[in-house]
């Protein structure tokens, strides 16, 4: 049984692929907690996969990623705050609208013969074929999301417990809720090497998901949050060498399967406990 | 210390230098020629506390957003005696935050944390203390969505005494609270005016603002200001509520009603 669980990381490919997401697990774990609370799921999805023609067009140009997910993401938003100003649509279409038409033409793009082969790893992501390079760049990435988060922590909760006090309490708002989408946009590079821009959703949202439910304090959300990522990566990356499975779908099962557990067993558990008034 | 919506107060002094709050010519609201609330003026010193009465909608949140440099004003100006504490109302407190009522109390000390730093040990005791003060000792590690709405309503008046300020907003604190919570929360302001605070706080409940010292009358705006025996006749609560208004008994036994539509 031990066997089963250790070697699969025996190879060094496996090794950094299990390294590649333990740093994924800080910067997503956390962030996926805040999403939440901000009940911005929507809009993390949107983004994520908003952006994907502006990445694909930056790895095409050989610019860096970041740029082109800024682009994308400038573009999504104005494509939606577009769609959403015809009044017989509304916000939820153009969001709806914008993202399914950016989506696929990132994956066209992305997936036409003529672009080179690492491009569909932007959808995808190819968590075996990470190299120390694409470690590095991962981790200081994710470093200083979670840097971000830390830095910010009083302020985001200020603002997600109670915006209508928040600046009598010393945070502006919108300053950040912006600041959360943009640390999302930074997450969503970061990710998107190992995960893919499909995937890397399920790792922010799907542990944050489980956390919440069975956590009743923030510190502790967010400190669960990330142990349920990192446990969700390992676990899908033994089942993906078991089951000769691609790695990042299996991590991406692994995490939803946490939260649907998570959602049900406490369900009857604790519902006496925390009776409503 | 003047200057519209970048009026801001110095921490500095404490309730017992404070000057109270003055407003002149008051007029703002989102937009040119938008004003959600004209001709406001009013002057209330320490330790008093003013019953702001209106219809939903007349302005009372308003008035509030306008105090805490949140609305662009169009015309006026305000002088206040710090940074006013802000208390809203209960029902719009989020639920499902995994916060414990200390917690939420702890935050009314985050404003006058430096970046980066703890949070001092003396922010957490006065936390506590404040929990005592509304009489939630036991309730510190509760979460706060599993507390009654009464109770959650002293959790957030207890985050304001954490700031420690010399003017407290509060946004309808009696609307829908058990009678305990209501007892201890008005034996609170009784401190508070006690203390030299300037209390301003927005109710329906005329016969409520009618024990306190001023009344603040307002659609859209300002109907009536001075000494609920001089402001609460019949003339002009019928002209602060309009078609809500339906008891009136003599001009002395009027009661406002509000329509929650939550």
């Amino acid at each position: 049984m031990l066997a089963w669980l250790t070697d699969p990381f025996a190879s060094p490919i496996v090794q950094r692929a299990l390294v590649e997401l333990l740093i994924l697990s800080l910067a997503c774990g956390p962030l996926g907690v805040w999403v939440l609370l901000y009940r911005d799921a929507y809009a993390a999805e949107s983004i994520s996969h908003g952006m994907l023609p502006g990445l694909v067009v930056a790895a095409l140009a050989g610019a860096p990623l970041l740029l082109g997910a800024v682009g994308g993401v400038l573009v999504a938003a104005a494509g939606i705050a577009l769609v959403a100003r015809d009044r017989r649509l509304g916000a939820d279409v153009g969001v709806a609208v914008c993202v399914s038409a950016l989506l696929g033409l990132g994956a066209m793009l992305a997936l036409s013969p003529a672009s080179p082969p690492r491009l569909q790893e932007l959808l995808f992501g190819d968590l075996l074929g990470v190299s120390g390079g694409d470690l590095a760049v991962a981790g200081a990435l994710a470093g200083g999301v979670l840097l971000a988060l830390l830095a910010g922590h009083r302020s985001l909760a200020l603002v997600g417990f109670d915006r209508g006090a928040a600046p009598s309490l010393g945070a502006r708002p919108l300053r950040w809720e912006l600041a959360l989408l943009s640390i999302l946009a930074v997450t969503t590079v970061a990710a998107v090497q190992g995960l893919g821009n499909l995937l890397l959703v399920a790792l922010v949202l799907a542990p944050a998901t489980a956390a919440l439910t069975l956590a009743r304090r923030l510190p502790i959300a967010l400190a669960l949050s990330v142990a349920l990522a990192a446990l969700a990566g390992a676990a899908g990356l033994v089942l993906s060498y078991h089951l000769e499975v691609a790695a990042g779908a299996s991590v991406a099962l692994c995490a939803v399967a946490i939260a649907l557990l998570a959602l049900v067993i406490p369900a009857g558990r604790l519902s006496h406990v925390h009776p409503a008034d | 210390m003047t200057g519209g919506a970048e009026t801001r107060g110095s921490r500095a002094g404490g309730p017992a230098a404070a000057a109270g709050v003055a407003v002149r010519g008051l007029s703002g609201g989102y937009g040119p020629g938008r004003d959600a609330l004209r001709d406001v003026s009013f002057a209330a010193g320490p330790g008093q506390i003013v019953g702001v009465l209106g219809p939903n909608g007349g302005g009372k949140t308003t008035l509030f957003r306008a105090l805490l440099g949140e609305l662009p004003i169009s015309r006026g100006d305000i002088e206040l005696p710090g940074r006013p504490a802000y208390v809203p109302q209960t029902e719009r407190a989020r639920l499902d935050f995994p916060v414990s009522a200390f917690d939420v109390v702890l935050m009314g000390a985050y404003g006058r944390t430096p970046w980066l730093r703890r949070i001092a040990r003396r922010d957490r005791d006065a936390a506590r203390a404040a929990l005592e003060r509304v009489g939630l000792a036991g309730e510190a590690g509760a979460g706060f969505g599993a507390l009654s709405g009464g109770q959650r309503q002293r959790v957030l008046i207890a985050r304001a005494l954490l700031q420690d300020a010399p003017l407290l907003l509060l946004d309808e604190p009696l609307s829908g609270v058990d009678g305990v919570s209501a007892e201890r929360i008005e034996a609170l302001f009784a401190e508070l005016r006690a203390e030299g605070r300037t209390l301003l706080v927005a109710t329906h409940d005329v016969r409520q603002a009618a024990a306190w010292d001023q009344v603040l009358c307002l659609h859209r705006r300002q109907i009536a200001y001075g000494p609920p025996a001089a402001v609460l006749g019949a003339e002009t609560l019928r002209e602060t509520y309009g078609a809500e208004l339906i008891v009136l008994e003599g001009g002395d036994r009027a009661v406002g009603v509000g329509h929650h539509a939550h």
